[in-house]
C-alpha cells in the first residue's frame, strides 16, 4: 500500500461526498415535481411522451397498481430485448454481420440479466452483439432498470413520508422524470467527457491493423485445446493482423456506471482501453457508480424531513465502504506468495502486488478500489478480474454482495435494501427496550417486519440452494476453471452476484451452459422481483399509517448509536448466513496459500 | 391493469426510440464532431496503412523490441476478443505459466527478480502499457539487439515514460507501441524476416 494509493481513494470519496448534497436535492425536486432549470427543454418532451403513451400524469397509484405497472413494463421490455437479440441478424447497424444470439437460453439469460439491472454476461460483447442490440437493447435497459430501481426507492421514501394516504405516486411519471431529468442529462455530458479521454464512439466496422511485428501464437482447436504438429510439439500460427473492435461505447459506458448496471460493451468490460482508457476516465467512472446511491441518502433525509437521519445512514455506508477497500487493497498489494522469482514489491517504478488480471495504468490501488465500489453497489462492472484476486482480496467483493449491496448500493435498490435493514434494526431496538418500534413517526408492526424478513430470507435462500446444487452435480462442477477451494468460490460468487443483481463474476466459471443460463436467469428474476414486491408492500402499508410524534421511548435514528446498530444488523445477518460458505471458499484457500499449497 | 398493459407497450416503444436510438446517435454525432480522432480509436497510420491503435496493445517478441505483457485475449492481443486469464492465485496452471516466463526472462538477466507485470496477463489482454521497472529490465537486451548503448535506449524510454495523470491519478507507465515505433525511427535495424 502506498500513500499515493490511499490519497487516490480519499480523493475519490471526497468527490462522491461533494456531489451527494446537490444531486440529492435535485432528485427531491424532480420527484416532487418542482421547477428545475431543465424544465424549458424537458417539460415539452415529457408531455409528448405522456401523450404518445396515454399516461395521465395527474393519476396517483396505490402500491399494488404501482407494482403491477412496474412488473408489466419489465415483462414487456424484457420480451423486446429477447426479440432484438434473436432478430439482430435482420436489423441494421450490424457491420460485423452477427447472427442471432445463440442459444435461446443465452438470449433469455441476457434479457433477464439486463432487465433486472444485473448485467451478468454469458457472452462476449464484441463477438456476439450488433450495434443496434447494444444501443437499443442493452444500453436502453441500462437506463430503464436503473430508473425502475430509483423510482421504487422514491416510492418507499414517500411511504414513510406520507400520512394516512392510500397512494405512493405514479409509476409512469416517476419513470419518465427519472430518465429525462436525472439520467439523460448526466449521460449526455458524461459520455462526451469519456470520449475526450479516448473511449470510442462510432458505428463503423472493426478496423484491421497490420502488425508492426508478426507474432507467433499457439494454434488451438474449436474446443480451445492446443493442437500438436507432426513432431508432437505445439503447432504455431503466424499472425500478421490485429482486428480492432469498435462501436458506440461511450454512450453505453456512462449509463452502465451511473445506473450501476455494469454490463461491458466488450468482454473485458471497464478494463478494456476503449472503455476506460486513462486514470481520469477511471476516476470519473468510479464516482459515477457511487454518486446516485450516495445522493439518495440525502433525498431520504430531505423527503422525510430528517436530514440527520439521512446522514446517519450515509455514515453507516461510508464505514462499510472503507472497511472493504482497506482489506482488498492490503491483500492485493501484498501479492501472491506462490510466485517465485518475481518482484512484487511496490516501488517508484512499479505498483507491485498481484498484477494477474490487472492493468498497468490502474495498478493495485485503483483495481482494489474498483472491485470494492462495484460490489458495494450492484454495478458489477470490472477493471480487473476478481477471479485472479488473492483469496482475501476476492473475499471482499464476494462479501460485499452478500451484504445485499447496501453500501451506497445499486441505484435505488441499495436505498430500499437499506430501508429494509433499517426496519429490522429499529424492530430489534424496540425489542430491546420492550416498546413498539417506530421509524420516523411511523409504528413498525408485524406486517412490516414480516415483509422485511421475507426480503432478507429470499436472498440467501436462492443463493445457497442453487450453489449447493451446482457444487453437488457434474453439470455444475464441470464449469469450474480453478480447482480446489477456489472452484467453490466461483460457484458461490456466481449465484450471489446474480441474486444480488450485481453481475460481476469469478469469470473463470463457464456459465454459458443450459444449467447456468436457466438457473442464473431464475436467480436474477427472483433476486429482483421477489425483493421488490414486499418492499412496495411495506411502502404502501407505511403510507396509510398515522403519524406518531416521537416520545421519550422512541429510539432515535439520527445518532451515531443508530449508525452502529445498523452496521451491526447488516453484519450479523450477513455473517450468520454466509460464514460457512466463505470458510470453505476464500478463507480456506487463503490458509492453504499461506501454507504454500497450489491445485 | 389493461390500461397499464397498453401503456407498457407504448412506453417501451417511445422510450426505446428516445434512449436507445436518438441518444446514442446524438452522442455519436457530437463525438465525431468534437473528438474525431479519439472517437475512432486513435488509430496509428504509417505509409497510409493502419498499423494499430495507440491505446490497444500489440504483441512483440523480437529481441530489438520492448515486449508487451503476456496476453490472454484470444490467442494473444486479439483486439476483437478481449479478456483475462481468470486463473486463480492457487491454480497450478498460473504458477507453471509464470515459472516459464520467469525462466526465459532471467536468461538475459540471471538471478534478478522479474517485475510482476512482465509475467502476468492483464485484465483486457490488450494492456498498451508496461511499468518503468519492466522497461528497465529489458533495456540491455534491446540495446544489444540494436547495437546501441544502454543510455541511448534509456533516453528513448524516459521520453515515453508517462507519470501519473495530473501527478496523482493512476500509475507511471510506458506505452509499448509508441516506444517501439520511436526506437525504429531513431535506431532502425533490419530485423530478420520470420
Amino acid at each position: 500500500m502506498t500513500a499515493n494509493g490511499w490519497f487516490q481513494i480519499l480523493l475519490f470519496f471526497g468527490l462522491v461526498l461533494l456531489v451527494t448534497k446537490p444531486l440529492g436535492k435535485f432528485i427531491t425536486r424532480v420527484f416532487s415535481r418542482e421547477r428545475t432549470l431543465l424544465d424549458p427543454v424537458l417539460r415539452p418532451l415529457e408531455r409528448l411522451i405522456y401523450r404518445l403513451s396515454w399516461v395521465d400524469e395527474n393519476h396517483e397509484m396505490g402500491w399494488k397498481e404501482y407494482c403491477i405497472s412496474m412488473l408489466l413494463f419489465s415483462a414487456i421490455s424484457m420480451l423486446v430485448l429477447y426479440g432484438l437479440e434473436r432478430l439482430q441478424g435482420f436489423l441494421p447497424l450490424n457491420p460485423q454481420k452477427f447472427g442471432a444470439v445463440n442459444s435461446p437460453a443465452l438470449a433469455f439469460n441476457t434479457a433477464a440479466s439486463f432487465t433486472t439491472n444485473t448485467n451478468w454476461q454469458n457472452y462476449a460483447g464484441e463477438t456476439t452483439m450488433s450495434y443496434v442490440t447494444q444501443m437499443a437493447g442493452l444500453a436502453y435497459h441500462n437506463f430503464m432498470s436503473a430508473a425502475v430501481g430509483i423510482v421504487l426507492a422514491i416510492a418507499f421514501i414517500r411511504g414513510i413520508a406520507r400520512r394516512q394516504m392510500k397512494t405512493i405516486g405514479n409509476f409512469w411519471v416517476d419513470l419518465v422524470r427519472c430518465n429525462l431529468w436525472v439520467l439523460l442529462p448526466v449521460c449526455m455530458v458524461g459520455a462526451l467527457v469519456l470520449v475526450s479521454q479516448g473511449v470510442v464512439q462510432n458505428l463503423k466496422p472493426y478496423d484491421t491493423a497490420k502488425l508492426i511485428e508478426p507474432i507467433q501464437v499457439p494454434r488451438v482447436g474449436t474446443d480451445g485445446k492446443p493442437i500438436l504438429d507432426a513432431q508432437g510439439k505445439q503447432a504455431m500460427d503466424t499472425v500478421t493482423e490485429q482486428v480492432i473492435a469498435q462501436g458506440p461505447v461511450a454512450s453505453q459506458e456512462i449509463i452502465k456506471e451511473f445506473g450501476t448496471n455494469g454490463g461491458g460493451f466488450f468482454n473485458a468490460n471497464s478494463s478494456h482501453p476503449f472503455e476506460n482508457p486513462t486514470p481520469l476516465s477511471n476516476m470519473l467512472e468510479l464516482v459515477a457508480i457511487f454518486s446516485l446511491g450516495s445522493a439518495l441518502t440525502y433525498t431520504l433525509g430531505q423527503m422525510t424531513g430528517s436530514q440527520r437521519h439521512g446522514w446517519a445512514v450515509w455514515a453507516a455506508m461510508a464505514i462499510l465502504f472503507f472497511s472493504g477497500v482497506a482489506v482488498a487493497y492490503w491483500a492485493e498489494a501484498r501479492g501472491n506468495t506462490l510466485l517465485a522469482g518475481t518482484d512484487q514489491k511496490g516501488s517508484l517504478t512499479q505498483p507491485g502486488g498481484n498484477m494477474e488480471g490487472k492493468e498497468v495504468r490502474f495498478g493495485i490501488a485503483n483495481s482494489a478500489l474498483w472491485a470494492t465500489v462495484t460490489t458495494d453497489t450492484s454495478c458489477g462492472a470490472i477493471n480487473s478480474w476478481h477471479d485472479s484476486f488473492t483469496p482475501i482480496g476476492g473475499l471482499v467483493p464476494l462479501a460485499n454482495v452478500m451484504l445485499s449491496e447496501v453500501v451506497f448500493g445499486g441505484v435505488g435498490s441499495g436505498m430500499y435494501g437499506m430501508l429494509v435493514y433499517i426496519v429490522i434494526a429499529v424492530f430489534i431496538a424496540g425489542l430491546m427496550v420492550g416498546r413498539t418500534p417506530e421509524y420516523l413517526g411511523k409504528k413498525i408492526e408485524a406486517y412490516d417486519v414480516k415483509m422485511a424478513m421475507l426480503v432478507v430470507l429470499v436472498f440467501p435462500l436462492v443463493i445457497l440452494v442453487f450453489s449447493a446444487i451446482s457444487a453437488a452435480f457434474n453439470f455444475g462442477t464441470s464449469s469450474i476453471l480453478n480447482p480446489g477451494p477456489h472452484g467453490l468460490s466461483e460457484i458461490l460468487y456466481s449465484f450471489t452476484s446474480q441474486a444480488g443483481n450485481n453481475g460481476s463474476a469469478f469469470a473463470g466459471l463457464t456459465t454459458n451452459t443450459p444449467w447456468y443460463n436457466i438457473a442464473g436467469a431464475m436467480t436474477m428474476l427472483i433476486g429482483r422481483f421477489l425483493m421488490i414486491i414486499p418492499v412496495l408492500a411495506i411502502a404502501g402499508n407505511l403510507a396509510e399509517k398515522k403519524y406518531v410524534p416521537p416520545s421519550l421511548g422512541t429510539f432515535p435514528v439520527t445518532t451515531p448509536l443508530f449508525t452502529v446498530l445498523l452496521i451491526g444488523v447488516i453484519l450479523i445477518i450477513g455473517a450468520l448466513t454466509f460464514f460457512p460458505g466463505l470458510s470453505l471458499g476464500p478463507i480456506l484457500e487463503h490458509l492453504l496459500m499461506m501454507a504454500g499449497k497450489a491445485f | 391493469m389493461k390500461k397499464n398493459l397498453w401503456i407498457s407497450i407504448a412506453m417501451t416503444v417511445v422510450t426505446t426510440v428516445l434512449l436507445g436510438l436518438i441518444y446514442p446517435l446524438v452522442v455519436t454525432g457530437l463525438a465525431q464532431m468534437l473528438f474525431p480522432h479519439k472517437a475512432n480509436g486513435q488509430l496509428v497510420v504509417k505509409n497510409g496503412k493502419v498499423i494499430g491503435s495507440k491505446i490497444i496493445g500489440q504483441g512483440f517478441s523480437g529481441p530489438g523490441y520492448f515486449h508487451s505483457r503476456p496476453s490472454a485475449a484470444g490467442n494473444g492481443y486479439d483486439a476483437a476478443n478481449s479478456g483475462g486469464s481468470n486463473l486463480g492465485p492457487t491454480n497450478q496452471k498460473l504458477l507453471n505459466r509464470v515459472k516459464t516466463v520467469v525462466a526465459s526472462a532471467q536468461a538475459a538477466n540471471p538471478a534478478v527478480s522479474v517485475p510482476i507485470d512482465m509475467v502476468t496477463t492483464s485484465a483486457s489482454g490488450l494492456d498498451p502499457h508496461i511499468t518503468p521497472a519492466n522497461a528497465e529490465f529489458q533495456l540491455s537486451r534491446v540495446a544489444k539487439a540494436r547495437a546501441i548503448s544502454v543510455e541511448q535506449v534509456q533516453a528513448v524510454v524516459s521520453k515515453h515514460t508517462e507519470g501519473r495523470q495530473f501527478g496523482i491519478l493512476g500509475e507511471p507507465r510506458i506505452n509499448v507501441l509508441e516506444l517501439n515505433l520511436d526506437l525504429d525511427r531513431q535506431f532502425p535495424v533490419t530485423l530478420p524476416k520470420p
